[in-house]
């Protein structure tokens, strides 16, 4: 055969591929500046599917990129930018050298700057990609907006970060698109429904920052340059959407209310609106006079077989997701100064209520303590000294757990004082086979419309008559296992005694009721065992390792029911 | 003093530090060395440090440093005694103490003050304006002035023209405020849908974080807080290898819930995942777990195979290591490590004869030719072949006969092994020969003609391992020349003339007649323990000590046609049945594996292995279990031997 030989690794995979470091050099750019340029543009290390190949018959651990990638890094205008930023600061610091302050000021004033509208566009070709991705930079921006004016980067960062969470806040309270809200030990999630996407969110509690050393804050400062001009994007879209004023003014009441109330309060006017923004007890003016019951109602089509019950489950969670939209709709929400008020409020005005709180907690309230029409006192302290008759006094996980259970859940377990009902993650979906704790399936009862007293009587007859049947089976089996014994002991006396007397015994033979379901069962399973003798190895190693995993999620189970169950009792 | 003093008005101009001290020194070497003018210039003295002089004096003769010999212990006591101590100074350029006087100690202090050397100089004179406001009648300068002073630049005309004109082509313009909030639009306005980068075929989009389960809440269900041990099980692990990250908590009320302090760093955690992490689709295996199993004909259908133990065998006080059975199979033999041999009838359980010999027996084999009675017996160097009597006498008393009738040829040949005839009391329990090999004897195997008795002596040494008897005319030969490896086993082919040897790690199959190897069997194990022929011949399995049994199919492949991993612990033992498609294999594990071996005459067809029972009833003592398996000759039954002292028969 003609032509020439093949030299390894001149193609296919250790072609298609790249080390970080030839990246780099290709790039001509520091190890810095090309990290901050992946974080800007999207770029990531592949990992290849024969690294050993790509790695040209070496094992060293190395990262390795997309070459296609880093062609796509070659005609990135910011790469420019990169390197006027460099020049910028050699001639910053040689002017500084000389004591040429007048040219520092010059160059001070033209300092480089870009943009990242376009690889915002770049990388979200269609805005529902922007929404999608939008989950880390709600929390990256949620996280800086609570970070300390000082030192870790710049105030013009944080105070946009602030901006632009407060922004999509009063979005998701105008589109009411809420879904979920978990109190966990890190922080409060949130979960919303925007345009079809899922977002989930978390906010940290609000306490200031144990800011540690171990962490590389340019890094995070990078995301959040990328992630602050993304969310002000997928913002100003939103509210397009939703015919509201960009950036988000109060409408016509709250404004007046406003400026009547606190302008010796705050000397910026701009500082106090803001404030007012963020207070979120107010609704946003809009572009178009907004019209009332403007839900779109879903058009019927003829349908047939599947299609029509796809159809109806469609309608059912459509009139779900409604009735939950207006859940705290006519209640009216005080808050005392101890609950977490950005939080609830938010909640809050998501689902309908109307919510205050105390006039020198914060700006913006609407309403005074001593209103009458106040049906929800939140508070989260032992007692109270002055209670007012006509309003519930309950603690602040009656509102969350009503949002994630979809209902107004009964207040009494929630009273002042009382221990607290456990307060379950709304994100977990058990499957067949999983543990659901007992307060869950309480909820599930609870949301079917049944009455909670019977309930939890039926439930535990129910458990009750489950654990029996357990019982039984293991009584049976005990039964059986103690029979079997009964009659080896009874053999083995039998020998002993011939061995003894050396008297040979006729004793009439007993009938063993024969289980045939069980034989062929137990028949069953040998045969699988026998079945499982003959795989092969490399079969054999995959069926392990999923009977591995299975009874392990079994065991975790079984354990959790246990202690669950133990904790029921004591 | 003069100079002095034009030195201290130079010092107070000299403010910084190095200055001063240069000074100080100067002030006080041009002070006191009057008499004796060092020569060396102003160098570091420290270049004469380790020569009896310190330089040179104007005659160029050399100035010797003056004797020092203080020690620590006389500065000291210089520094108490001494009230003049605290005003010495050591002179660099020559070496000596000088004692400053009252006007030095105040130049020193007032230089040290910051102030000026000389005590009459008053830093603070009234300066004397010359160029004031004030017109004076007579000018300090009396230049004309320039022409320049009073006529426009025209320079600066020109810049300023030019500034003008580019201010009026538009070519100049006022600076624009800075933009400081950035500016947000309707980026997607003009979006296509279709407009996907060609990069993105490859995109793998980064995985969404987890959602928190219930353990993370404030306030969890209590089945989700971890117990005590489970908590300090958590602390001591690895922080990768927790499987939460956090320690489940439960606060009574949400005021009481601090601040999570891993929270940036998670974040951070996040953001180098996004850009650090190495992405690569991966594909979930979504097999159900049940379609892995092979589709395998069930065991019902392959009936008959032994299934219950039936009979046990109890008499031997020790491990039986070998069993065998007539070919009527109405008789077992058994050899134990108690010195006995038992033999039993299979029917009832019942021991008919004990014979003891003088050692640990290894190996019992019954003569498989129906008109011989004859077992073959081994026990340390000596194998015994004996006549039990039991069954057909007629049979019984013409094995006696075949064996007295041996006449002894003319010429003796030199055989490795010693024949002698049995007599006295061992004639009487029924011993008739008995070979004395020069080895320990670890198996005795039949051929199936009954004639012949092969005898494996495991030796690493020598080419002595394999001896061949025939027992008709006495005779013993060493078939191989050559060591080839430690023989565990051998076994005569069932119909042609081959000879089976199993070394350590190989089968090596010999043609008898030709005298040459024919084969060599792979049988990818580490150590052989057991071999088995199938009566067909053209099979063999191998059990071996890693805990494998192979099956080699000689007419396909020289490497295993199949090798099963059933066996939890070594094999010691493999066995066909003569007419049932079944082998069985006993294990230290304490169980006997019964598998259906089909073997099918059209050669295209591979042999069909399913395993169908799972045989227990041995106790494992010593770490040993079953011993060695045998089938009955007509019976789908299996026996076995084990280190707990009994036979057992499943049927």
């Amino acid at each position: 055969m003609g032509g020439l030989q093949k030299k390894k690794y001149e193609s296919g995979s250790a072609t298609n591929y790249i080390s970080r470091n030839k990246a780099r050099k290709k790039l001509s750019l520091s190890l810095a500046d090309f990290r901050r340029l992946c974080i800007l543009k999207g770029i990531y290390p592949h990992e290849p599917k024969h690294k050993k190949k790509v790695n040209k018959g070496s094992t060293a651990p190395r990262t390795f990129y997309l070459l296609k990638d880093i062609r796509f890094l070659l005609h990135e205008p910011i790469v420019g930018k990169f390197r006027e930023y460099k020049i910028f600061v050699r001639k910053l610091r040689k002017a500084y050298g000389k004591a040429e302050w007048s040219g520092v000021q010059r160059m001070k004033e033209n300092k480089p700057a870009y943009k990242l509208d376009h690889i915002i566009k770049e990388r979200y070709p269609t805005f529902i990609d922007a929404v999608r991705d939008v989950d880390d930079a709600l929390s990256m921006c949620f996280l800086f907006s609570t970070f300390a004016r000082t030192g870790k980067c710049h105030v013009q960062t944080i105070q946009l970060c602030r901006r632009l969470g407060v922004e999509w806040m009063n979005y998701i309270i105008t589109s009411r698109s809420l879904r979920k809200v978990f109190l966990s030990i890190k922080g409060i999630y949130y979960q919303a429904e925007v345009l079809g996407q899922t977002i989930t969110w978390i906010i940290p509690y609000q306490f200031a920052h144990d800011h540690p050393t171990d962490v590389d804050y340019r890094v995070m400062a990078t995301f959040t340059e990328l992630y602050t001009t993304l969310l002000g994007f997928v913002n100003f879209r939103l509210y397009q959407t939703l015919n509201l004023v960009y950036p988000p003014k109060l409408d016509g009441q709250g404004e007046f209310s406003l400026k009547s109330e606190c302008e010796e309060d705050y000397a910026l006017e701009s500082e106090s609106y803001s404030e007012k923004l963020a207070a979120l007890s107010a609704s946003l003016a809009r572009t178009v006079p907004s019209v009332e019951d403007e839900e779109a109602e879903l058009d019927h089509f003829p349908a047939e077989g599947e299609d029509l019950e796809k159809m109806e489950t469609r309608e059912k969670m459509e009139l779900e997701q409604n009735k939950q939209k207006k859940l705290f709709e006519g209640l009216k929400f005080f808050l005392n100064r101890e609950v977490p008020r950005e939080s609830l409020a938010f909640v809050i005005r998501c689902f309908g209520g109307e919510v205050s709180w105390d006039k020198s907690l914060c700006i913006g309230s609407t309403y005074d303590e001593t209103d009458e029409t106040i049906t929800h006192h939140i508070v989260d302290r032992p007692t109270i000294d002055k209670q007012y008759i006509n309003r519930y006094y309950i603690q602040p996980q009656w509102v969350y757990d009503c949002v994630n259970g979809k209902i107004l859940l009964p207040v009494e377990e929630y009273f002042l004082g009382v221990t607290l009902p456990p307060h379950l993650s709304p994100f977990v979906e058990e499957s067949e086979g999983d543990y659901v704790p007992p307060e869950k399936l309480k909820l599930l009862a609870l949301q079917k419309g049944e009455k909670p007293q019977a309930e939890e009587d039926e439930e535990e007859e129910e458990e009750e008559e489950d654990d029996e049947d357990d019982e039984e089976e293991d009584d049976q089996s005990e039964d059986e296992d103690e029979a079997e014994d009964e009659a080896s002991l009874a053999e083995m006396e039998e020998k002993r005694a011939q061995g003894k007397s050396l008297s040979v015994k006729v004793t009439p033979g007993k009938v063993k009721p024969e289980n045939r379901m069980r034989t062929e069962q137990e028949e069953k399973a040998e045969e699988k065992r026998l079945a499982i003798m003959m795989m092969k190895k490399r079969e054999k190693y995959l069926y392990d390792k999923i009977m591995f995993g299975k009874k392990r999620h079994v065991r975790e189970v079984s354990l959790l029911r246990n202690s669950s169950i133990l904790y029921a009792f004591f | 003093h003069s100079s002095k003093r034009s030195l201290t008005k130079i010092y107070a101009y000299g403010h910084d530090q190095d200055q001063r001290k240069f000074w100080l020194a100067l002030i006080l070497t041009s002070v006191t060395l009057q008499d004796i003018r060092n020569t060396v210039g102003n160098i570091p003295m420290e270049w004469y440090k380790d020569y009896p002089h310190i330089g040179y004096d104007l005659d160029g003769k050399k100035i010797f440093k003056p004797i020092r010999n203080k020690d620590e212990l006389d500065e000291f006591l210089d520094k108490m005694e001494n009230p003049d101590y605290w005003r010495t100074v050591q002179d660099k350029m020559t070496g000596a103490d000088i004692r400053l006087s009252d006007e030095q100690v105040d130049l020193v202090h007032r230089l040290q003050e910051g102030k000026f050397g000389d005590v009459n100089f008053n830093e603070y004179e009234p300066a004397i304006d010359f160029f004031s406001n004030e017109v004076m009648i007579h000018p300090v300068t009396n230049r004309p002035q320039d022409k320049r002073s009073f006529i426009p630049s025209l320079i600066e005309k020109e810049k300023v023209g030019k500034l003008v004109h580019a201010i009026k082509m538009g070519w100049i313009k006022p600076r624009r405020p800075k933009e400081t909030t950035p500016q947000y639009y309707d980026l997607w306005a003009k979006e296509d849908p279709n407009s996907i980068l060609g990069r993105h075929k490859m995109h793998v989009p980064a995985p969404k974080l987890k959602l928190p389960g219930h353990e993370e809440s404030y306030n969890p269900p209590p089945e989700y807080l971890m117990s005590e041990e489970e908590r300090l099980a958590w602390e001591q692990q690895d922080p990768e290898d927790r499987k939460l990250s956090f320690l489940p908590q439960k606060f009574a009320c949400l005021r009481a819930v601090p601040a999570y302090s891993r929270f940036i760093h998670e974040r951070f955690e996040r953001c180098l995942d996004l850009y650090l992490c190495p992405r690569q689709r991966k594909m979930r295996v979504n097999v159900n777990p049940e379609d892995l199993i092979p589709k395998l004909p069930k065991p019902k259908d392959l009936q008959p195979f032994p299934t219950t133990q039936s009979l046990v065998y109890r008499g031997h006080s020790s491990l039986v290591r070998s069993i065998s059975t007539s070919p009527s199979g109405q008789w077992l033999v058994s050899g134990s490590d108690d010195c006995t041999v038992r033999f039993w009838e299979v029917s009832t359980a019942r021991c008919l004869k004990t014979v003891e010999v003088g050692g640990a027996v290894k190996g019992v084999a019954w003569n498989p030719n129906p008109s011989i009675c004859l077992v073959a017996i081994s026990y340390d160097d000596t194998v015994v072949l004996l006549n039990p009597g039991l069954g057909d006498r007629l049979v019984s008393t013409a094995t006696d006969q075949l064996i007295s009738s041996y006449e002894e040829p003319e010429e003796v040949k030199e055989q490795p092994v010693q024949w002698t005839v049995a007599e006295g009391e061992g004639h009487e329990q029924g011993h008739r020969l008995i070979l004395k090999h020069p080895k320990a004897v670890r198996q005795v195997t039949w051929h199936g003609k009954g004639d012949y008795l092969a005898c494996v002596m495991p030796d690493n040494g020598s080419s002595l391992q394999v001896v061949i008897h025939q027992v008709s005319k006495r005779r013993t030969q060493n078939p191989f020349r050559k060591n080839k490896g430690l023989v565990q086993c051998v076994s005569f082919h069932p119909i042609r003339p081959y000879f089976f040897v199993a070394t350590q790690r190989y089968v090596r199959v010999y043609n008898l007649i030709k005298q040459e190897l024919t084969k060599k069997l792979m049988a990818n194990c580490k150590w052989i323990s057991s071999m088995a022929t199938h009566p067909g011949g053209d099979n063999v399995i191998c059990g071996s000590y890693d805990c494998r049994l192979a099956w080699f199919d000689l007419d396909l492949s020289t490497k295993p046609y199949k090798v099963l991993r059933h066996h939890k612990k070594a094999l010691r033992s493999v066995a066909y049945h003569r007419h049932y498609p079944l082998f069985a294999s006993g294990s230290d594990d304490g169980s006997v594996i019964v598998c259906h071996g089909m073997v099918y005459n059209d050669l295209l067809q591979n042999p069909l292995i399913v395993p169908v029972k799972v045989l227990k009833g041995h106790t494992i003592t010593h770490d040993l279990g079953v011993l060695d398996v045998t089938f009955h000759p007509t019976q789908p039954w299996v026996f076995s031997s084990g280190a707990d002292g009994t036979v057992r028969l499943f049927t």
